[in-house]
């Protein structure tokens, strides 16, 4: 079964905010709460990079080891949702999630802050696809549809990529071989170092 | 011998107390819903190219629309 996942190149990201356009208008996401943004690193200075985050669907979710009543869960897809049923609103998977994912409404049940709401990778929530209910609570699903995620289908310059991890990784890694840059910012080489940088890239090894 | 008010006054309060169970407070079941591939089951609004309910067809559908929409060294023809 494929695994969704989402990946930004931050070569291509003009930061345009069309991504967040089309999550807002897809899902009529309410004011005050971004499922997805674009953050620019070095703003202002020659050489700046921006990339559009929202949840990167773990797949070993601190949001999900930090809930209290235990209201996520991950789809056959690999995607991460909740359900709003559950939902307290508490905040944990907020201060847990290192992307900032997990947005709160202003107003709701628990007063001046409601359910936790963040990006569903287009892929609704428990009730039945494409239901009234799942509509109003999480949005469209249009994974049920046989669609991609709405921002990735939307980025212009296809800086934002969504989908099967193995067929993003794909795409990905045949660009940075061929303008033979393009994984500094937001890639392997930042995260575990580069042989270059003094600090030993870790031996492939695979499991 | 008591009075027969206690005993009926003493029932109706054992009746009326035993209502008063506590609520489960064990968190709900948590639905997970169904696979994507089972489809909304509105075709106006359906991508063609797969068939709801077959998990193969829809993950081939996801691969081709992925390539097709999002690498333009396949839409380039690899230029």
């Amino acid at each position: 079964m494929a695994r969704m996942k989402f990946i930004c190149d931050a070569e291509r990201c003009i930061e345009c905010n069309g991504c967040v356009t089309a999550c807002k208008a897809e899902h009529a996401v309410p004011w005050g709460v971004n499922r997805r943004r674009v953050v620019t690193l070095n703003d202002g200075v020659p050489g700046e990079r921006s990339i559009s985050v929202a949840c990167m669907h773990c797949s070993d979710a601190p949001c999900m080891a930090v809930c209290p009543v235990d209201c996520f869960y991950r789809t056959a897809e690999g995607v991460v949702l909740h359900d709003k049923d559950i939902c307290i609103g508490c905040g944990y998977c907020s201060y847990a999630c290192p992307f900032g994912a997990p947005q709160f409404p202003s107003s709701g049940t628990f007063g001046m802050r409601g359910k936790m709401d963040k990006c569903t990778f287009c892929a609704g929530g428990p009730e039945a696809h494409g239901s009234a209910a799942e509509n109003e609570k999480y949005g469209r699903n249009r994974l049920a549809e046989g669609k991609l995620p709405a921002c990735a289908e939307m980025c212009a310059t296809k800086a934002l990529l969504g989908g099967d991890g193995d067929v993003v990784a794909d795409i990905f890694r045949t660009r940075v071989t061929r303008r033979n840059k393009g994984s500094e910012v937001w890639g392997w080489g930042t995260a575990y170092g580069k042989p270059s940088s003094g600090s030993p890239a870790p031996k492939a090894t695979k499991s | 011998m008591r009075h027969p008010l206690f005993t009926v006054v003493g029932l109706a309060l054992l009746v009326g107390l035993a209502a008063c169970t506590e609520k489960p407070q064990a968190a709900g079941s948590r639905s997970v819903g169904s696979p994507a591939y089972m489809g909304t089951g509105v075709s106006a609004f359906t991508a063609g190219g797969w068939k709801a309910g077959d998990a193969t067809s829809w993950e081939e559908e996801m691969r081709v629309r992925t390539q097709a929409g999002q690498n333009e060294y396949v839409r380039s023809g690899g230029r």
